[in-house]
């Protein structure tokens, strides 16, 4: 610091504090002006970014409800001209093709969860990465592994369309699984440790059930994406005009529908493809929805 | 293991029925984790298999060529490329600014109740089906594009020389927007995860400092919460490249490079969706390697992103790893 | 530390403002006495509810220039939420309500026409955990302050950053790596070069929460050591729940206490050596031996 004269009292701290006071007292209004208008932009950016998806989800509503008669859900679709067509056989497959991949891949993806929740090596390192990337993968090209690796051997099939989708589903799956079976409380399994009891035995009774609300999250956001992909059917069920629920054979499901019908320039194969895509945004819709409830209410139930 | 053996015997026998020993459980996890690393195998062993006769027939130079043309035996990918990156460009440059301001807007001016109203809307609707957005988009906006959007921006920007042309609705400026829309969701959903991570303490001392409310999260926040964000924007990126059948529905599908933003135009997901079923042979092959680029660059932009998204801890919940 | 607690504690009538030389012997740094013995900060009848709920209520006292304020008391006895009040940090939590009245010098704190980063600048904080900037550099965490507050000039950053930055003790360790990282520095060093980012702003009052309850006991004796020679710059509040802390820094005493409803209250406020040695009430006797004893 300086030394200080003592004819003069000008104090250094004094005289900065006084600088600074002065600048920031200036320049205050210019700040908060600044300020204001950065925030009123966020605040305008939220409500464009509010617009957009508000009006899919309302011009949906608006233009598939008019679609929803009895006829839209007993019906199997129909080409042009034919009236009275529905759209049973692709709700039909749908499920069949969202419950096959289902079934597989739960299991299987708590299994490899919970491996990677167990280890920490190099090997889960990897497996853990590829599925992270995996779950960013483009979906189109499941559909191209679909066929390439097995509607080449066994033709166009439903599971075949099973198998795609469950190559999206099961990353997810692994991931949210492995992330809600690390948030049980370590002591839990210690606990269960010390008793003696096995490894198979603590991950049965005591680590699933703990992890159970993440576990169906994760599990249910995955059955939304999964019924929700369009671009892996395309290449392995074919579609299919007529009722099928034979898995080995092509079958329809409601995102072919509404990709179908909507380059038609029939009005009619339209309205039934907004009613379509309302009852696929529904469907997933409930299902994120729900997983959000049951998770909550699960959660609340232990306490 | 030693705790299993030194077990009373009575209580081993009667847990024998249900259980199984640790050997046989890690067992189990490793056949469970090994499935999963075959079927990633098998995937990509199958793409690259099935587009090396493109490579062999056409040569490396293939990818880059700007004609497609099956008829003349013509497969350059360069239009689809440019497509592709110019409709995600589109996109990008519309969600950065409009998702950074959502997000902060969410994560630190929004009130506390309806933060997790919004917040919970915008997860939901990146669970929207993508056929969805198609078909509003070609059914609803694309119209709207015709009349509207088209004619103004020609009048507004022609001198740019970006909006010559007819005006058709679909075209790359349509399918950037629908991309925009649909990649809206993720790039809000994780940059709010990533904001909202950064600690308070770190917002207090500047807000003790004298900052202003915007001072804070431009010099603070922002900043600290930089690879999570940039990991945010790959992530977004990457679904705008992949991106199938919204964007195969407004796109026009032309297989010409755009010479403007109303052009039709093509990407290399759309590319394959619409000449997968009539193709055959090198055609066929060439549509494997449209996909084997497009895996690659997948692969490329998802492993950055991760990286920068887990070095944020950004994902920490069930739904978050979801809906990246 | 004898020197401090001697201190005439109480000065009842105003002194004239005084210029005094002193030399810290151990850095040789002369600085100017500038105590003008008046009141910068009072509060009269202070009081914090969040959402309808009282956290701390009555709170009168004054915050004498250039002394060393303590607020002592148990934990959940509200000298954190008082402290708080003081440079208006619960504006952000919208169920907060703060009654009563506080005055920086002329400024009524929680005026409408008082704007909260204006009076920020002025009343200084330094938190509980070290929080510099992890995304600055030292230097740049020395001047944010000034840089929020719209000061560009570079020299007189410089200056103010240089200044802060002795007076933190933390000058001679980093005058040649300012350009390094703030999380390259050891958590002592962190919390000292927050209280230079505190300093740099010329605050008139700086409010210290629990400045040393992250550290360890030679960063916290470093700290100590630091606040008593930065009394001279700057007036200090500080909430410790450490009281052989208080005894060796503070020059007076607010004592708090949680009443029956558990709401914070003030029980006593008076010097240091008095609170410490002969209080009033019964209650801080007890507390006082109880942590003693």
């Amino acid at each position: 610091m300086t030394t200080l004269s003592f004819d003069s009292p000008a104090d250094p701290i004094l005289e900065r504090r006084r600088q600074i006071q002065g600048i920031a007292k200036a320049t205050v209004g210019r700040r908060k002006t600044y300020s204001r208008a950065a925030i009123g932009i966020c605040w305008v950016f939220l409500v464009i970014a509010v617009i957009p998806l508000v009006a899919v989800i309302l011009y949906t509503l608006a233009k598939g409800l008019p679609a929803w008669s009895t006829g839209f859900f007993t019906q199997v679709t129909k080409p042009e001209g034919i009236p009275n067509g529905g759209v049973w056989n692709a709700i039909v497959g749908t499920v069949i093709i969202g419950a096959i991949a289902t079934a597989v891949t739960i299991p299987l993806g708590l299994l490899a969860g919970l491996f990677l929740a167990e280890s920490d090596g190099w090997a889960a390192g990897a497996i853990r990465f590829a599925a992270d990337v995996m779950t960013g993968v483009p979906s189109i090209l499941m559909g191209i592994f679909g066929y390439i690796a097995l509607v080449r051997t066994f033709g166009y099939a439903a599971w075949i369309g099973a198998f795609s989708i469950g190559m999206i589903m099961l990353p997810v799956i692994m991931r949210a699984g492995e992330t809600a079976i690390r948030g049980v409380d370590p002591h839990l399994s210690e606990a269960g440790l010390a008793l003696g009891a096995r490894k198979f035995m603590i991950a049965r009774r005591i680590v699933l059930p703990a992890a159970l609300p993440g576990i169906i999250t994760g599990a249910l956001l995955a059955i939304a994406r999964g019924v929700g992909e369009t671009a892996p059917l395309l290449f392995t069920i074919f579609g299919n005009q007529y009722l099928q629920a034979n898995p080995t054979k092509p079958m329809e499901a409601l995102p072919l529908v509404i990709y179908n019908y909507s380059s038609q320039p029939y009005a009619d194969l339209i309205q039934i493809a907004w009613g379509a895509a309302l009852l696929l945004m529904s469907a997933v819709l409930i299902l994120n929805i729900g997983s959000r409830w049951l998770a909550g209410f699960l959660q609340r139930e232990r306490r | 293991m030693t705790a299993t053996s030194s077990e009373p015997l009575g209580r081993e026998k009667r847990h024998s029925r249900f259980s199984l020993p640790n050997g046989g459980y890690r067992a189990i996890l490793i056949v469970g984790g090994a499935i999963f690393a075959a079927l990633v195998i098998w995937f990509l062993y199958s793409i690259v298999n099935q587009s090396r006769p493109a490579f062999s027939t056409l040569g490396f130079s293939w990818i880059i060529q700007k004609t497609w043309n099956p008829n003349l035996h013509k497969f350059g990918l360069l239009p689809f490329i440019l497509g592709t990156v110019e409709t995600t460009a589109i996109a990008m440059v519309l969600a950065v600014p409009i998702g950074l301001g959502s997000a902060l807007a969410l994560a630190y001016l929004v009130p506390q109740r309806a933060k997790v109203l919004l917040g919970t809307a915008v997860e939901l609707l990146a669970a929207v089906p993508s056929v969805v957005y198609g078909l509003w988009g070609v059914i609803a906006l694309a119209p709207l594009f015709r009349e509207y959007v088209e004619p103004f921006s020609s009048s507004a920007f022609g001198w740019t020389g970006l909006f010559n042309g007819a005006n058709s609705g679909v075209g790359l400026m349509l399918a950037g927007t629908i991309l925009f829309v649909m990649v809206l969701p993720t790039m809000v959903a994780i940059s709010r995860d990533v904001l909202a991570v950064v600690p308070k303490e770190q917002v207090e001392g500047a807000m003790a400092l004298g900052a202003t409310q915007w001072q804070v999260l431009r010099k603070v926040v922002l900043p600290e919460a930089r690879a999570g964000l940039l990991g945010a924007f790959i992530l977004a990126t990457g679904r705008a490249l992949g991106e199938t059948v919204a964007v195969a529905l407004v796109i026009g599908n032309s297989d010409y490079i755009a010479h403007s933003l109303k052009s039709p135009s093509a990407t290399l997901a759309s590319l394959i969706i619409n000449n997968f079923g009539e193709a055959s042979g090198t055609e066929l092959a060439a549509l494997f390697g449209a996909g084997l680029v497009l895996l690659v660059i997948g692969l490329t932009v998802n492993s950055i992103a991760r990286a920068l998204v887990r070095r944020a801890g950004g994902s920490g919940s069930v739904a978050s790893v979801a809906v990246a | 530390m004898t020197e401090q607690l001697s201190r005439p504690a109480a000065p009842t009538s105003p002194m004239p403002p005084t210029i005094e030389d002193n030399v810290n012997l151990t850095t040789g740094e002369v600085f100017l006495d500038r105590s003008t013995g008046h009141p910068v900060m009072q509060l009269k009848d202070v009081g914090v509810a969040f959402g309808g709920r009282s956290a701390v209520r009555n709170v009168s006292f004054d915050v004498f220039d250039r002394e060393i304020t303590a607020l002592i008391g148990p934990s959940g006895s509200g000298k954190t939420t008082l402290l708080r009040a003081l440079n208006r940090m619960h504006d952000t939590v919208r169920s907060a309500k703060v009654t009563g009245k506080i005055m920086l010098g002329d400024t009524d704190v929680y005026s409408g026409s008082t704007d909260p980063t204006l009076l920020r600048s002025r009343v200084g904080m330094v938190f509980q955990r070290p929080n510099p900037f992890p995304t600055m550099s030292i230097y740049e965490n020395a001047v944010a302050g000034l840089r929020f507050n719209g000061v560009r000039k570079k020299a007189l950053l410089d200056e103010a950053a240089e200044s802060a930055l002795v007076a933190a003790a933390l000058w001679d360790s980093v005058s040649d790596r300012l350009k390094s990282h703030a999380s390259t520095l050891s958590g002592g060093e962190q919390q000292r070069l927050c209280i230079a980012r505190a300093l740099a702003v010329e605050p008139e009052v700086l409010l210290m929460d629990e400045p040393t309850s992250a550290l360890d006991p030679i960063a916290t004796k470093r700290i100590e050591e630091l606040i008593g020679e930065l009394k001279n710059r700057v007036t200090i509040i500080i909430v410790t729940h450490n009281m052989q802390q208080a005894m060796r820094v503070a020059d007076r005493c607010a004592f708090l206490l949680m009443g029956e409803d558990r709401t914070g209250e003030l029980i006593e406020f008076g010097s240091a050596s008095k609170l410490f040695s002969e209080p009033d009430d019964p209650r801080t006797l007890d507390y006082v031996n109880g942590r003693f004893g």
